[in-house]
C-alpha cells in the first residue's frame, strides 16, 4: 500500500510544476520554460473581475420589476408554475386578507403540514434540507464549487478540444483548429454542474444544470462565436433537479442524468428525448456518476453511505454499502476492469476489482493511504493529506491524479493534486508520482485528463485563480496492458527514444 | 410457402406463448385491483373503522366473486384485442381523411362496439360492487302517480354508471386509434419484465387517473344534452317509470353530487387501469429481446437462426426482434459475435457475416431510396407534387429488388464504386427476375458471375487499398488474402442464398409496368383532384399533415437503428476480433450505403416540418416514440460512421470510394461533421 510518506517533498512557493519526464516531475519558476508541442492546449486565464457571478436568482429579481398589483389569481398561477404547490400555499397564506378566511386558514395548516412531512424526510436524509445551490457545491466534483471561477471542465473524447463553464453560467469552446472560440448562454443554464462531450459525434455537449439538462448541438464548423440557444436541447424531468452529475455512454447512445434529489437515476435517450428513470429508493438520491470506458458498468453513488455499480446489458445493480460516509468520487480503469473510490470522512482510496465470474468482488481492498503527513520545507511545515476530493485516472492507465482537500482556513495545509503512477500487473498497485504545484497562492478546483494524449497523459488543472493549465506526463506504456491501437502513434512517439524509458525504479 | 412456414413456428412458439403469459398474468392481477378498487369505492374519513370492515366484508361476498370472473373474461378479450392488433410499425394517416377513413373502417368499429359492451360490463361489476344506490337498474318507486306501490321505476344512477362505462370503452378505443395505442415501441435499456412492470405502473396509474377524469367530464357533457334520449328508451322497453320525485340525472343540480362524480371517476379509473395494465404486461412481454442462435447447432435449427431470419419481411415482429438481438449481441457479446465473423466448416465461406451485412445494408438502402424519392416528389414548399404516390410506390418496389447499393434510377450526382458485393448481388437478382430460370439459378450462377468477379478481382489488384497505402507487413498480408477469400466467399455465399429472395424479387415485374387501365385511371384522378382542391372542406379533409410525411417516412425506422448500430458494432469489433479479414470485404459498400444515407438524411431534413420537434403528449398510454424516430435514426447514422472513423482511422484512406465519399468522410475523420 503507498502513503504519502514515500512521495518526494512538495516544491516551494514560487515553483511550478512543469511535466514528468524521464520518470520525475520536473519544476520551474514559470508555466512557459517547457519544451513546446506540435499543438499546446492553451493555458486560458478567467480572472474573476472579469465574470460577473449570476447572483440572483429569477424569482427574487421577479420582485423588483413585475408590478405587485396582479390579481390574486395570477400570482397564484406565477406561483405553481415557479414553486409548485408549496409555492402556491404560500402565496395563499401571505395574501391572507385578499381571500375568504377558510381557504387562508386550510392553506396554512395544509402548508406546516407540508413542512412538518418535509423536515420529517429531511431528517432521514439531511441533504434535501440544502438549498440547490448548496446541494450542488456540495455534491460537485469541484473544491470549493460556490466559489469558483471554473466551475466545469470537459475535454472532447477525440480532438483537442475542450469546454470550460464559468463562475457567470456561460459556457466557452477553445478548439485547437479554429480561431473561434463560441460562448454559449441559455436561459435555463444556471450553475452548471457538470459538462461533458457526447463521444462518437462532433458537437454535442451536455451540461448539467440548475433545472434541467442541456444538450448544445456547436457545430464545429460555424463561425459563429454566439450560438442560438435554439441549438440546445432542453430535457427536463419533474423532480429531477439540481442535476449534479452526467455520463454519456461511450458508446454515445445514451445520456444517464443524477440528482441528489431524485432517487431514480435517468437514462436519456436523447435523440428522442425521452428518457427511462431507474428507481432504486435507498440512499435517498444519486450524487455521482461514472461509466466505465469499456461501457459495461456504471458507477452511481448516493448521499448517504451507500453507492451502487450497475451492469448495462439489464442495468441491474449492485449495493455497496460503506462503513463510513459517502462515496466522494470514483473512477475505473480503461478496461473497465478496476474502480478506484474514494469514501467522505476515510483517508484512503479502495479498490474494487470486478471479474466475468459470477458473483463479482466481495470487498473492496484498500490501495492507497492519503492521511496527514508533514514536510519539512525551508518555508514551514507543510502538512499534505485528508478527504480526497476527485479522482481521475488517465486513460491508458498509467497515472492517477487525487484531488486531495486540505483545509483551506488554515496556513499550510493545502489543498494539492497528488499523482500516483499505477501498475496492474503482477498485482494491481499504486506507486508515487509527485506533487502537481501551481503559482503560488493558487490551489487546485478541479482537474482532468485529456483523453487521448499521444506521449502518455496530460493532466489539465483549473485553479483557483482562474487559471488552466496543462501538465503533461511524458511516459511509455509499460508492458502490453494497453496496447497501443494505431500503429503510427507508436512511430511517432519513437521520437522520444532519446529520453530514458519509464521504468519502475521509483519506491 | 416457405416463409410463411417460417412465420408460423415464429408465431406459434414464441409471440403466443408471450402474449398468454401476459394475459394470465393480467388475469392474476385482477383480484389485486379489484380489492384496491373496493377500498377506494367505499372510502369514508368520518368512520375508518367501518370503511375497513365493511371493505372486508365486500371483499369475501359472492357477488365480488362473480364479478372478478367477469372481470378475468373481459381481460381475456382485451388482450386478445392487444394481440390481435398490436403493430411495430406504426400507421400514420397523413390527411385528415384517412384518419377519418381509420375511424369507420369496420374493423376499427368492430373494435369500437366490443369495447363500449365490455366497458359496459365493467362498470356493471363497478356498480355492483360499489351498491347502494348504483346497484340495481330498477327500484320501487318512492311515490308514483296512481300510487301503486307495485311499480317499478328507473334508477338512474346505475344507467348513468353503465352509459359512463360504455363511454369510457368507446373513448379508449377511439383514443387508443389516434394515439397508436397498438403501437409496440422497443426499450431503449434492456430491464428485466418485472422491474420495467414496476418502473412503468407509476405512470400507468396517473394516465388512467387523468384519462379518466378527461372522459368523465365528456361524458358528462354529453349526458347532460343527449341525457334524456337513452333514458327514455330504457323506460320504454323495460315498461318502467320515471321517478318524479328525484331530479334528473341530466341536470345540472343532479351531475353537481360530489360522491356521484368521485364513484363515477374511480370506477373509470379502475376500468382503464385493468386495460392498460393488460396492454403494458403485452408490451413488456412482446417487446422482450428473444436471442436468435447465430450458429446452428442441429439441423433443425436451421431455420431459427439470425442469418435465415434477418431476410424474412414477415412477420415484422420477428424481424424486428432478429434487429434487436443483432445490435445486442454486437455490443455485448464477444462470444456470438465471434459467430458471425467465423466461417462455414466444410468449405471455410462467411455465410453468416453475408446474410447479416447484406440483410442490414439492404434496409438501409431501402430507407435512401423512400428519403430520395420523397424528397424528388416534394416540390421546395412542402406540398407533394401531382404524381408522388405512385412514383414512390414503384421506387420502393425497385429498391426491395435490387438489393444493397443499386441506386441508379435516383438522380443523384456522385458515381459509385461498385464493390465486388454489389455488383455480384445485382447480376444474380437482376437474372432471377425472369422467372424461367428460377430453377436453374445454382448452375446458371457460376459461369455468369465468374467472369465479372474475375475481372473485378484483375481490376481491384494493382490499386487494392491495402497495397500501397499501409507499410505494416501484417496488414498487407491480411489484405491480399482478403481479397482472394473474398470472391468465392461471394459469389458462394451468395448462391447459397440465392433461392431465399426469389418469393420477395417475383411481384415487381408484375408492378413495374402500370397498364393502360390504371394510366387512364390516373389521368381520371387528377381531373378530379385539381377540381376538389378549390373546396375548403375538401382541402381541409385532404391537406397534408404537416409532420405525418415526415413521420411515416420514419416509421419503420427502429430496424434501421438497429441496423446501423448493429453494423457499426461488428465493424468496429472486427478491428481486433475478426480472425479472417471477412468483413474487410464488405466494408467499402458498408460505408458507401452509410454515407448517402447520410447525404439523403441530411436533405430531408432541410425540407419543411422535418426538423420541428413534435409536442409532448404528457400522459397517455399510446407510445409516441415513433413520432422522434428521425431524430434517432440522424444520431444513430452520425455516431455510426464516426465508430467505424474512429476505429479504423487513416487506414480508410486506403478504402475505394468516390471523391464525394471521401471528402464526406474526411470530415468525419476530423470530427467536423
Amino acid at each position: 500500500m503507498c502513503s504519502l510518506a514515500l512521495f518526494p517533498p512538495p516544491l516551494v512557493d514560487g515553483e511550478v510544476t512543469l511535466y514528468e519526464s524521464n520518470n520525475e516531475l520536473v519544476s520551474g519558476s514559470s508555466s512557459n520554460s517547457y519544451p513546446k508541442q506540435e499543438w499546446d492546449p492553451p493555458g486560458l486565464h478567467f480572472p474573476r473581475e472579469s465574470l460577473k457571478p449570476h447572483s440572483r436568482p429569477e424569482s427574487s429579481s421577479k420582485t423588483a420589476f413585475l408590478d405587485h398589483r396582479d390579481t390574486l389569481w395570477m400570482r397564484s398561477a406565477g406561483a405553481w408554475r415557479d414553486a409548485g404547490l408549496a409555492g402556491l400555499l404560500d402565496e395563499i397564506t401571505n395574501s391572507a386578507e385578499e381571500v375568504p378566511k377558510w381557504l387562508g386558514v386550510s392553506s396554512g395548516c395544509v402548508l406546516a403540514l407540508l413542512r412538518w412531512i418535509s423536515s420529517f424526510h429531511g431528517s432521514l436524509f439531511p441533504h434535501l434540507t440544502l438549498s440547490s445551490e448548496n446541494m450542488v457545491a456540495e455534491f460537485s466534483q469541484v473544491l470549493d464549487w460556490s466559489d469558483c471561477t471554473v466551475r466545469a471542465f470537459a475535454w472532447h473524447p477525440h480532438t483537442d478540444k475542450f469546454a470550460v463553464a464559468l463562475l457567470d453560467d456561460s459556457i466557452r469552446i477553445q478548439n485547437s483548429k479554429s480561431a473561434t472560440a463560441p460562448t454559449l448562454k441559455h436561459r435555463l443554464q444556471r450553475s452548471v454542474a457538470a459538462l461533458q462531450w457526447k463521444p462518437l459525434c462532433a458537437s454535442a455537449l451536455a451540461v448539467a444544470c440548475h433545472t434541467c439538462l442541456l444538450v448544445w448541438h456547436v457545430d464545429p464548423t460555424s463561425l459563429s462565436t454566439r450560438p442560438s440557444s435554439g441549438c440546445a436541447q432542453v430535457l427536463s424531468h419533474p423532480g429531477h433537479s439540481p442535476v449534479t452529475s452526467i455520463a454519456w455512454a461511450p458508446s454515445g447512445s445514451l445520456l444517464v442524468s443524477a440528482s441528489p434529489v431524485d432517487t431514480a437515476m435517468l437514462v436519456w435517450d436523447v435523440a428522442a428525448e425521452s428518457c427511462v428513470p431507474l428507481q432504486r429508493v435507498g440512499g435517498g438520491g444519486v450524487t455521482f456518476l461514472s461509466w466505465a470506458p469499456d461501457g459495461s458498468r456504471v458507477l452511481a453513488a448516493t448521499p448517504s453511505a451507500l453507492f451502487r455499480v450497475w451492469e448495462t446489458s439489464m442495468w441491474t445493480c449492485e449495493r455497496w454499502p460503506c462503513l463510513k460516509g459517502r462515496c466522494q468520487s470514483g473512477c475505473w480503469s480503461p478496461d473497465g476492469s478496476r474502480l478506484l473510490f474514494s469514501v467522505q470522512e476515510e483517508m484512503v482510496i479502495y479498490a474494487l476489482t470486478f471479474t466475468d465470474s459470477p458473483g463479482g468482488p466481495k470487498a473492496a481492498a484498500i490501495v492507497a493511504d492519503l492521511s496527514e503527513t508533514t514536510f519539512n520545507s525551508l518555508d514551514g511545515d507543510i502538512t499534505i493529506g485528508g478527504e480526497v476530493q476527485s479522482l481521475a485516472w488517465d486513460p491508458r492507465g498509467e497515472r492517477l491524479a487525487v484531488l486531495l482537500k486540505g483545509h483551506t482556513k488554515t496556513e499550510g495545509r493545502p489543498a494539492v493534486i497528488a499523482v500516483f503512477k499505477t501498475r496492474s500487473s503482477p498485482v494491481f498497485e499504486l506507486l508515487p508520482c509527485g506533487f502537481v504545484h501551481g503559482e503560488a497562492g493558487a490551489e487546485p478546483r478541479l482537474m482532468q485528463f485529456h483523453p487521448h494524449f499521444q506521449h502518455g497523459a496530460l493532466l489539465t488543472v483549473c485553479w483557483s485563480n482562474g487559471k488552466i493549465t496543462h501538465v503533461p506526463f511524458y511516459f511509455v506504456s509499460a508492458g502490453a496492458a494497453q496496447p497501443n491501437p494505431l500503429p503510427h502513434l507508436t512511430g511517432q512517439s519513437a521520437d522520444y527514444s532519446s529520453h530514458q524509458l519509464y521504468t519502475e525504479q521509483c519506491s | 410457402m416457405l416463409s410463411f412456414k417460417h412465420n408460423s413456428w415464429f408465431i406459434r412458439k414464441v409471440v403466443c406463448w408471450r402474449a398468454v403469459a401476459s394475459i394470465a398474468w393480467s388475469v392474476l392481477l385482477t383480484p389485486i385491483t379489484t380489492a384496491l378498487f373496493v377500498f377506494l369505492s367505499r372510502f369514508n374519513l368520518l368512520h375508518p373503522i367501518q370503511w375497513i370492515s365493511d371493505s372486508l366484508a365486500l371483499l369475501t361476498a359472492s357477488s365480488t366473486i362473480f364479478s372478478l370472473v367477469l372481470l378475468s373474461g373481459v381481460v381475456l378479450v382485451i388482450g386478445f384485442f392487444n394481440l390481435e392488433s398490436y403493430t411495430v410499425v406504426p400507421c400514420i394517416p397523413c390527411t385528415r381523411i384517412a384518419l377519418l377513413g381509420k375511424v369507420l373502417h369496420p374493423r376499427q368499429c368492430m373494435h369500437s362496439l366490443v369495447h363500449s359492451s365490455v366497458g359496459m360490463l365493467v362498470s356493471w361489476c363497478a356498480a355492483i360492487t360499489i351498491g347502494g344506490r348504483y346497484r340495481t337498474l330498477s327500484s320501487p318507486c318512492i311515490q308514483t302517480e296512481s300510487g301503486d306501490p307495485s311499480q317499478m321505476c328507473l334508477n338512474e344512477y346505475h344507467l348513468l354508471m353503465l352509459l359512463s362505462g360504455a363511454f369510457m370503452g368507446y373513448s379508449h378505443s377511439l383514443l387508443g386509434l389516434v394515439h397508436n395505442m397498438n403501437y409496440v415501441s422497443f426499450p431503449v435499456i434492456q430491464q428485466y419484465k418485472y422491474l420495467w412492470f414496476k418502473g412503468s405502473l407509476p405512470l400507468v396509474v396517473k394516465c388512467s387517473a387523468v384519462q379518466s377524469m378527461y372522459a368523465l367530464r365528456n361524458y358528462l357533457v354529453l349526458y347532460f344534452f343527449f341525457g334524456h334520449a337513452p333514458k327514455t328508451w330504457i323506460c320504454r322497453t323495460l315498461n318502467l317509470q320515471e321517478d318524479s320525485s328525484l331530479h334528473g340525472l341530466d341536470t345540472l343540480a343532479g351531475l353537481l353530487d360530489l360522491s356521484l362524480l368521485y364513484h363515477l371517476w374511480i370506477s373509470g379509473t379502475f376500468l382503464l387501469f385493468t386495460w392498460f395494465i393488460t396492454v403494458l404486461l403485452f408490451r413488456v412481454y412482446v417487446s422482450e429481446m428473444y436471442s436468435f442462435p447465430v450458429q446452428p447447432s442441429f439441423a433443425e435449427e436451421a431455420e431459427e437462426c439470425l442469418s435465415k431470419i434477418l431476410p424474412c419481411k414477415e412477420p415484422a415482429i420477428m424481424k424486428f426482434l432478429a434487429l434487436q438481438d443483432l445490435c445486442l449481441l454486437s455490443q455485448h457479446s464477444a462470444t456470438r459475435r465471434l459467430e458471425v465473423f467465423s466461417l462455414s466448416q466444410p468449405g471455410g465461406h462467411p455465410h453468416n457475416w453475408n446474410a447479416i451485412s447484406k440483410e442490414c445494408l439492404s434496409l438501409l438502402a431501402e430507407l435512401t431510396q423512400k428519403l430520395v424519392a420523397h424528397h424528388d416528389a416534394v416540390a421546395s414548399n412542402g406540398r407533394a407534387k401531382s404524381q408522388s404516390n405512385s412514383g414512390s410506390e414503384t421506387k420502393s418496389w425497385s429498391s426491395v429488388s435490387s438489393g444493397a447499393v443499386d441506386l441508379p434510377k435516383t438522380p443523384h450526382p456522385s458515381i459509385y464504386l461498385k464493390t465486388p458485393g454489389s455488383v455480384f448481388q445485382r447480376s444474380s437478382i437482376g437474372k432471377l427476375q425472369s422467372p424461367l430460370t428460377i430453377p436453374f439459378t445454382p448452375d446458371l450462377d457460376s459461369p455468369f458471375s465468374s467472369p465479372s468477379i474475375r475481372r473485378l478481382t484483375a481490376l481491384q489488384e494493382p490499386n487494392s487499398p491495402w497495397f500501397n497505402a499501409v507499410q505494416s507487413p501484417h496488414v498487407m498480408r491480411r489484405g491480399a488474402k482478403l481479397w482472394s477469400a473474398s470472391t468465392d466467399s461471394q459469389s458462394n455465399g451468395s448462391t447459397a442464398a440465392s433461392p431465399a429472395p426469389v418469393p420477395a424479387a417475383s411481384p415487381p415485374p408484375a408492378s413495374q409496368k402500370p397498364s393502360f387501365l390504371a394510366q387512364w385511371l390516373q389521368n381520371r384522378k387528377e381531373q378530379v383532384k385539381s377540381f376538389m382542391a378549390k373546396r375548403v372542406l375538401v382541402m381541409y379533409l385532404f391537406n397534408k399533415l404537416p409532420e405525418a410525411t415526415s413521420q411515416s417516412l420514419f416509421a419503420d425506422s427502429q430496424a434501421h437503428i438497429w441496423a446501423l448500430e448493429g453494423l457499426s458494432h461488428l465493424v468496429a469489433a472486427s478491428y481486433s476480433e475478426d480472425r479472417f479479414g471477412v468483413v474487410q470485404t464488405t466494408l467499402p459498400s458498408i460505408l458507401n450505403t452509410m454515407l448517402v444515407l447520410q447525404e439523403a438524411v441530411d436533405r430531408h431534413f432541410k425540407l419543411p416540418h422535418a426538423s420541428s420537434k413534435p409536442l409532448r403528449s404528457t400522459c397517455s398510454m399510446g407510445d409516441s416514440s415513433y413520432k422522434t424516430l428521425r431524430f434517432s435514426v440522424r444520431a444513430a447514422l452520425k455516431t455510426s460512421i464516426y465508430r467505424i472513423t474512429k476505429t479504423f482511422g487513416e487506414h480508410l484512406n486506403a478504402v475505394q470510394m468516390s471523391a464525394d465519399h471521401r471528402k464526406r468522410l474526411q470530415q468525419f475523420l476530423e470530427y467536423k461533421e
